[in-house]
């Protein structure tokens, strides 16, 4: 994917850029508001990673809301040190599409971009059918089958599958998860998701010779084939 | 034009003073011009009476019985202050002690006050003319000089009263400035202490009126106090709790960075040292968020909220949890009433007490949530069959940074049920803990919507 990354924190850009351009994305970097708005408005990118508060006179909220007004739909997710609910309502309010706080694990910040990435594309052509492997989901008949055989799931458990077959190939963290098929906002102290994930894989995984369900250490978790 | 005295003390002072004398100026004049005039109108009457007497002698023996009166009354006159004069149609004195007719006097209606020639002495006196028949005169008077002397005493009199009026009004201002300013003074030394840090001072109460300043002010003072407790209370925790993990990171790195042999040693270290940094950050989280609560800025999210489903929801998140565990997670939500609240927040809540009760029940107990309508309020419970708390610690688990004896060894920043206090106290309800038998039992009491009480 082509990002662009506007951070004025010369580690924090430089940590950024190298562990996204290890994960094979092409990254533009600025580090301040005026250089990081020419470049948004200028060049065509699949994602803006935005910091909210730049020197140069022209904040990350500002960036944001001249791209909205120029009705261009890039996805934008905001990085900040502002952390706080209403920040965060304002953040989403002007248009950013997600909202992380420093400080950030790199690998949420890289799940999250993919994910905002895969949506960008998605969001075009609505699914009824999704599929890796051998293993299919039917969302109109909210049926699943591995091979021939049909699996029969619980309703949040197809709901946390489907969310991995969207975002096949990708790791999703466990906040992404807690905070798409749960819809909840809080870090819970226990390993619920953990347990969930778990019991998600006896109905598929564990029947069967390959695994899809991968855990990626200190990350989360992906659905992939290999 | 402004005034320019700022001293509330001395414009008190002044008012008071200028009031004092006003008045007293005005009593002194009253009874000043009474008595003068008093003196004025006796004089007039004797003199009218005494005129009528005599044209009466007059009428009833022509001149000579006039001249026989008038020195009759002449020399019956010990005080010697009446004046008398009959003169003829020439202008020849007939009777009286007066030398001659005064200048001054032409009309026989109104009384002349003046000065007249006297046995060599001058004097002052009140003189009525009036005329008799055939063209005679009569004078009738009187010798004032003793109603001026009265008068001058009653004046000088009453200016020195005045005066020394005055001058207590003026020392009483000073009086009343001085208790003005040693009742501020009182309030002001006490908030003086206050404002230097010694928070332990209160106002004395007097039973005067500025006890309710005092009392207001003491009730500040009461809740300044509280607060700089909690800010003092929170900071030696954070001083101490803060300061575990960072010295943990810092030193893990340190030493790997000294001490490491490979390449994954180091690595583990290092991943170690960012699990500590991230343990920091989440405990920063919480404090920032509990402070928050607490400044009771955060109902911009609060909404009427039907509690069933959400506990249901975190019933279905948590039982896998429970499961794994080793526990059992029993559900008993009876129909609920709404309330008023912010649904993020009481999922953060009540997923705290959730967690605990997982991390502390010993396996194949069962952990309850229960909730319920109880007397206005829904009360949510989470009750487990663990170890519980002893009294001691169920007051002070929801202090910050508190952790029990028992929970020293498990993972958790202590910061878990303050969180869930304050989200309570925001929603204008209470948390309350209490020993189950065995296990513990948390509830939270959370007011039902106000519009929907009626309908139970």
């Amino acid at each position: 994917m082509r990002i662009l990354l506007v951070e004025d924190d010369l580690t924090v850009r430089a940590f950024v850029l190298k562990g996204l351009r290890e994960a094979g994305h092409v990254v533009d970097e600025a580090d301040n508001g005026k250089d990081g708005l020419f470049l948004a408005v200028s060049e065509k990118y699949d994602i803006v990673i935005l910091d909210r508060m730049l020197p140069g006179g022209i904040d990350g909220l500002r960036i944001l809301e001249t791209l909205r007004g120029q009705q261009n739909p890039t996805p934008v997710l905001i990085l900040s040190a502002l952390a706080d609910v209403d920040e965060r309502v304002a953040g989403l309010k002007a248009g950013g599409d997600d909202y992380m706080t420093k400080p950030f694990a790199f690998s949420e910040l890289l799940a999250r971009v993919e994910a905002l990435g895969r949506r960008g594309r998605a969001e075009a052509a609505p699914q009824t059918r999704l599929s890796v492997a051998d293993l299919e989901m039917d969302l109109l008949s909210r049926t699943v089958k591995r091979g021939n055989e049909k699996i029969d799931l619980q309703p949040r458990e197809f709901r946390l599958l489907e969310f991995l077959l969207r975002h096949a190939g990708q790791v999703v963290t466990r906040t992404m998860l807690l905070e798409r098929v749960w819809d909840y906002h809080f870090d819970p102290q226990t390993n619920v998701i953990d347990v969930h994930v778990s019991r998600l894989r006896q109905k598929v995984d564990k029947p069967f010779d390959t695994h899809l369900i991968h855990t990626i250490r200190n990350a989360g978790y992906i659905l992939r084939a290999d | 034009m402004r005034w320019p005295i700022r001293s509330a003390g001395v414009n008190f002072s002044l008012a008071y003073g200028l009031v004092f004398v006003l008045s007293a100026g005005l009593f002194l004049s009253f009874i000043w011009w009474n008595t003068t005039g008093q003196l004025d109108r006796r004089v007039e009457a004797s003199v009218e009476v005494d005129a009528q007497d005599l044209r009466q002698r007059w009428a009833a023996g022509g001149l000579p019985a006039l001249a026989m009166a008038v020195q009759d009354r002449l020399d019956q006159n010990v005080e010697d202050d009446e004046l008398y004069l009959v003169v003829g149609p020439d202008g020849r004195r007939y009777a009286g002690n007066l030398p001659g007719w005064p200048a001054l006097i032409s009309s026989f209606n109104q009384f002349y006050e003046l000065s007249i020639r006297r046995d060599g002495f001058r004097t002052q006196a009140k003189l009525h003319a009036y005329a008799l028949p055939n063209n005679f005169r009569l004078i009738v008077g009187r010798d004032v000089h003793g109603r001026d002397l009265v008068r001058h005493v009653l004046t000088d009199t009453l200016i020195w009263a005045w005066i020394m009026i005055t001058m207590l009004a003026a020392g009483g201002g000073l009086v009343v400035r001085r208790i003005f300013r040693q009742v501020v003074r009182s309030i002001a030394r006490t908030t003086a202490a206050v404002a230097n840090g010694d928070l332990s001072r209160r106002m004395s109460l007097t039973g005067s009126e500025t006890d309710l300043v005092a009392q207001t002010v003491n009730t500040m003072l009461e809740r300044i106090n509280r607060l700089m407790d909690g800010v003092r209370q929170v900071s030696n925790a954070i001083a101490h709790d803060l300061r575990t993990p960072i010295a943990r990171a810092r030193t893990r790195l340190e030493d790997a960075s000294a001490h490491a042999e490979s390449e994954e040693e180091l690595r583990a270290a290092i991943d170690r040292a960012v699990e500590d940094l991230d343990h920091v950050t989440s405990i920063f989280e919480a404090l920032l968020r509990i402070a928050q609560l607490e400044a009771g800025a955060r109902r911009a999210a609060f909404t009427a909220l039907d509690l069933a489903p959400l506990l249901d929801g975190l019933c279905e998140l948590y039982e896998a949890s429970a499961e794994e565990a080793g526990l059992g997670l029993v559900a008993e939500i009876a129909p609920l009433a709404p309330v008023n609240g912010d649904p993020h927040l009481l999922q953060q809540a009540i997923a705290n007490l959730m967690d605990n009760a997982i991390k502390f029940s010993p396996q194949g107990t069962d952990i309850t949530l229960s909730a319920r309508l109880q007397q206005g309020h829904v009360a949510i419970t989470v009750s487990d069959q663990g170890p519980g708390m002893n009294e001691a610690d169920l007051a002070r688990a929801s202090e910050r940074f508190f952790r029990a004896e028992e929970a020293r060894n498990t993972p958790g920043s202590g910061l878990g049920l303050s969180l869930v206090q304050a989200v309570a106290s925001l929603h204008g309800g209470t948390f309350v803990l209490s020993s189950g038998s065995p296990g513990l039992r948390a509830t939270l009491l959370l007011p039902v919507l106000a519009s929907s009480t009626q309908k139970g």
